[in-house]
């Protein structure tokens, strides 16, 4: 799944008065160390507005703590936070007008939904009358209308997260932050709570900025995907663009199933080249050399999906096949799809997945059999650990 | 990390902190130079620099038995509180019987009970029993008033320990009874402690229901100072003083470290 | 109706059946029952009953006569001002640094809550001694005073209400605090964030948030110390004068004065039922374990 597959609803023009070019929220050079610890180390990037984009890494790798810089709950230690185009770096959270829904959704325990709702607006001295009006609005845009009522332990998780959500949106924030949202919930709801958030954001038109250490659903969810590591920024980008062309080893490590066949890159006069070692040899396409544009005789790595590699039939690989021999390790029924898990003759271990009997037969532990992928499904990536 | 409600008014808090540590910590404190005073009379600052009224409480008959008995008070009541408090905690929180919370309540009452209405009620009866005015009829009245700080403090310790440890160790092959030794007594090792010295301390200071249970053959450390400080006071009620702070302190003292030696849980 | 969460909830080991009505641990508790129904309910539940015979054939004329006299009436009165007023002065000086522990980092917090455990367990005798030292009419305060000349006469400190009031609130104090401690800590600072983030200033998020959720603590604290200032006896006798004589007094000296044993008495069941009174209403607001686990357990 892409992020193409949102369900597209209503889209709500682009808020009036504001210039499309400028970004809604411009992170430049963004540091913040504790001691000698550094956990955000010189982010810089650009929202664009009505735009989905998730920080997506593993735990500690800087995202929450950029998060929570741009809510304003903690002060950078360099660099600064833009929003609609004015410095917001000094300023104090409750002036920055940005919406946030919390990983425990932060739901006032003493205050019934309709008053967590109407919290932000009575902050704002709104008229009650327009409070009023709002709040029911917001209840209604989360499928909620009935429940103003009850207070949040009435509720179950999932209505927690949409009261939590209708709060932070309510007050028409420039900026929709939220920070692992639904990682308190069970996977069904989840599932359905990602497709209602995207819902709501679209029907808004609002920008989001979203964390989550959950790949499929940045996956689902976003029109750009940041990845996070270290305190970096490893790869921005659509979902296509991670998976099918991630820019680093680690970006194709995390994101999705690989097979990394770790070598030596060697071009041969421009029009793509091969990655070799001790067990093997393998042609790496023009188009993957072009965007790697490694040196000749650099350590690399060929990333294979398990979803192209096929199991081809004895004999030398058909022109424009690298193939490598295997012996079945362990054959995983999924339902639609069959998983084997093999190891090449050198120990490392490869993984295919295949339509069920593809091939029309049945493999089982310890047969040998010869893995083919096209040439132009190889990826290729600098291998920074062996340098 | 700057959350909104810390902000303000810094310098106010910290001040308003700092008046209110002195309120609790400076008014007792000020006893202690006192003791050490060459005056004839209690003075502060205290003049001069001897020991003399520590010389006077230790020689004194009247003080030097009291701490005696005081000290031999708190030592078996600390004995019997624990023991019984323990036992009555594990019982309590692992036990199953009608009127659990009943006898919960029971439990804790001692430290609800206005001790002046403990003392009266228990001095009519023991008076019939003759163990008024005994070391026996008090060290029972002290452990009546300790328990409740013995069964609190076991009682979070056993709430806290994860129950899954004496299943592992039932699977491992241990019976009850080992499993008990080996696992969950070292276990809640800590909370036991705590109640003792608790217990300790309840029964060191405890005055009310001592000076309806003592007699002028037997009197505890308190109650002689209670007497002395309702009429002329000399230094030595200081020197007392400042010997029921220090044992009482030094326990606590004692508490941290055993807090400290406790397995992380 | 045994759920899966009262199966692993059921003591190990138990005696065989689904639902023992007893087991094997219950009988541990049984020492510490008979000690405290020997030791502590029999005395007491028998000194109570002695409060109608006693004199023989008295009645009710024990708690008649307390009602009867006005100067008793006024004593009981005393007593629930004092403590009121010792309430008020513990959470007027108490909330601010329960708030303090809350929001200082952990080591400091730790050396204020010594600063609240040492005194908590110090002797009652010796601080309300202690005060007396320093409030009298030749005491610290007043020489200091004078000797800064900012005063020609010594100012009339003790055996005033006001000196009980101190002395009182000095001694409640960790009683207020802990419990406020114990509720604050657990309010989550992300609730503050989440009120800043949706435009609270901090006043406001203060305020809106933070006192509400505090509430409980601040209950429980108020009828924990004011529950246990209705009892007190050792420092209003030292601290106060004839008029701020509480009702604590009043019982000790009718027993070992007048060795009034039946009126006394009569006061006592009076003091007790007023005490469980107040309980019995709090443990409606608050947990009670809460309140008397704080400070004496864990922390």
């Amino acid at each position: 799944m892409t992020a193409t597959d949102r369900p597209s609803e209503a889209t709500v023009p682009e808020r009036a008065g504001t210039g499309v070019d400028r970004p809604a929220l411009a992170l430049r050079d963004l540091r913040k160390t504790f001691g000698s610890a550094v956990a955000v180390d010189g982010i810089h990037l650009d929202v664009r507005r009505g735009e989905f984009l998730t920080l997506l890494g593993p735990s500690g790798s800087g995202k929450t703590t950029t998060l929570r810089m741009v809510a304003g709950f903690m002060a950078p230690t360099s660099g600064s936070i833009e929003i609609d185009g004015s410095d917001m770096t000094r300023v104090p959270p409750y002036r920055r007008d940005v919406g946030m829904v919390f990983q425990n959704y932060a739901l006032f325990p003493h205050m019934t939904a309709a008053d967590n709702v109407a919290f932000p607006l009575r902050m704002r001295r709104r008229p009650s009358a327009e409070i009023k009006k709002r709040v029911a609005e917001a209840l209604e845009l989360v499928k909620l209308g009935g429940y103003g009522d009850r207070y949040p332990r009435q509720l179950s998780g999932g209505q927690q997260q949409r009261i939590a959500l209708a709060r932070a949106v309510v007050f028409e924030p420039r900026l929709l932050l939220m920070d692992e949202p639904l990682g308190a919930l069970d996977r069904k709801l989840r599932e359905s709570l990602q497709l209602e958030i995207i819902r709501v954001s679209r029907e808004l038109g609002a920008t989001v900025l979203y964390v989550t250490h959950d790949q499929e659903e940045a996956l689902v969810m976003s029109d750009r995907i940041a990845i996070f590591s270290a305190g970096r920024i490893e790869q921005l980008g659509s979902g296509e663009d991670l998976y099918d062309r991630p820019a680093s080893l680690f970006v194709a490590d995390f994101i999705g199933e690989s097979n990394i066949l770790r070598g030596r890159y060697e071009t041969d006069g421009g029009d793509g080249g091969w990655m070799t070692r001790d067990d093997g040899r393998w042609r790496v396409g023009r188009a993957a050399a072009g965007r790697a544009e490694l040196a000749s005789g650099t350590a690399a790595a060929l990333v294979v999906r398990p979803e192209r590699i096929r199991i081809v039939d004895g004999g030398a690989g058909a022109d424009g096949l690298n193939v490598v021999d295997a012996t079945v390790d362990e054959v995983l029924y999924l339902g639609p799809d069959t998983k084997y898990q093999l190891a090449l003759p050198n120990g490392q271990r490869m993984s295919v997945r295949e339509p069920r009997e593809a091939n029309g037969r049945e493999l089982q532990r310890g047969d040998q059999v010869r893995l083919g992928w096209a040439v132009e499904d190889g990826l290729l990536v600098s291998d920074p650990a062996s340098t | 990390m700057s959350d909104s409600w810390r902000q303000p008014r810094r310098l106010l808090m910290a001040a308003l902190g700092a008046l209110t540590v002195f309120y609790l910590l400076a008014p007792t404190l000020v006893i202690v130079p006192m003791s050490f005073t060459e005056a004839r009379i209690l003075s502060f600052p205290p003049e001069g620099f001897s020991l003399q009224w520590y010389q006077r409480m230790l020689t004194d008959r009247q003080w030097s038995t009291g701490i005696a008995n005081s000290f031999q008070v708190a030592v078996l009541t600390a004995v019997v509180a624990t023991v019984l408090g323990t036992l009555a905690s594990l019982g309590i929180s692992r036990g199953r019987f009608p009127g659990r919370s009943a006898v919960n309540a029971l439990a804790l009452s001692p430290l609800i009970v206005p001790v002046v209405v403990i003392a009266i009620g228990m001095f009519g009866l023991f008076v019939q029993w003759k163990i008024a005015g005994s070391l026996l009829g008090l060290v029972l009245a002290h452990s009546a008033l300790a328990l409740p700080f013995v069964i609190v403090n076991v009682s979070t310790s056993l709430q806290t320990m994860d129950r899954n440890l004496e299943l592992a160790a039932a699977n491992l092959g241990a019976d009850p009874r080992q499993s008990f030794f080996h696992v969950t007594l070292p276990i809640i090792l800590p909370g036991v402690a705590a109640g003792a010295i608790f217990s300790f301390i309840t029964s060191w200071d405890e005055v009310v229901v001592a000076i309806f249970m003592t007699s002028t053959r037997f009197r505890t450390l308190p109650v002689e100072m209670w007497e002395q400080v309702r009429q002329v006071v000399d230094p030595t009620v200081a020197a007392v003083s400042t010997t029921l702070l220090v044992v009482t302190t030094a326990l606590l003292l004692l508490l941290v470290v055993v807090r400290r030696q406790a397995p992380a849980q | 109706m045994a759920t899966a969460d009262e199966a692993r909830r059921r003591p190990w080991p138990s005696l065989v059946g689904a639902r023992p009505r007893f087991n094997r641990w219950s009988a541990l508790a049984l020492p510490a029952i008979v000690f405290l129904i020997v030791v502590f309910l029999i005395p007491l539940a028998a000194r109570a009953l002695r409060s109608v015979p006693d004199p023989p054939g008295a009645g009710l004329s024990n708690y008649e006569q307390f009602f009867a006299q006005r100067a008793y009436v006024n004593v009981l009165t005393n007593t629930f001002w004092i403590a009121l007023l010792a309430t008020l002065a513990c959470l007027v000086i108490g909330y601010p640094y329960a708030y303090l522990m809350t929001v200082v980092p952990g080591r400091l917090a730790g050396l204020l809550l010594i600063a609240v455990l040492l005194p908590f367990w110090s002797s009652l005798l010796v601080r309300t001694f202690a005060w007396q030292v320093l409030l009298r009419d030749t005491g610290v305060i007043n020489r200091f005073l004078l000797d800064l000349g900012l005063i020609s006469e010594p100012l009339t400190l003790i055996r005033t209400t006001g000196g009980v009031i101190i002395g009182m609130s000095h001694i409640l104090l960790p009683f207020m605090v802990l419990p406020m401690y114990a509720v604050m800590r657990r309010i989550d600072p992300e609730y503050g964030r989440a009120a800043a983030n949706l435009g609270a200033s901090p006043v406001s998020a203060f305020t809106r948030i933070f006192v509400p959720l505090s509430l409980p603590g601040v209950l429980a604290g108020s009828l924990l110390v004011f529950v246990l200032a209705l009892g007190f006896y050792i420092t209003p006798a030292l601290l106060g004068g004839l008029k701020d004589q509480m009702i604590s007094q009043l019982i000790v000296q009718q027993i070992q004065q007048r060795l009034d044993w039946g009126f006394g008495t009569a006061m006592s069941v009076l003091l007790v039922g007023i005490t469980l009174a107040f309980l019995f209403a709090a443990s409606r607001a608050v947990r009670l374990r809460d309140v008397f686990g704080s400070g004496l357990g864990e922390d």
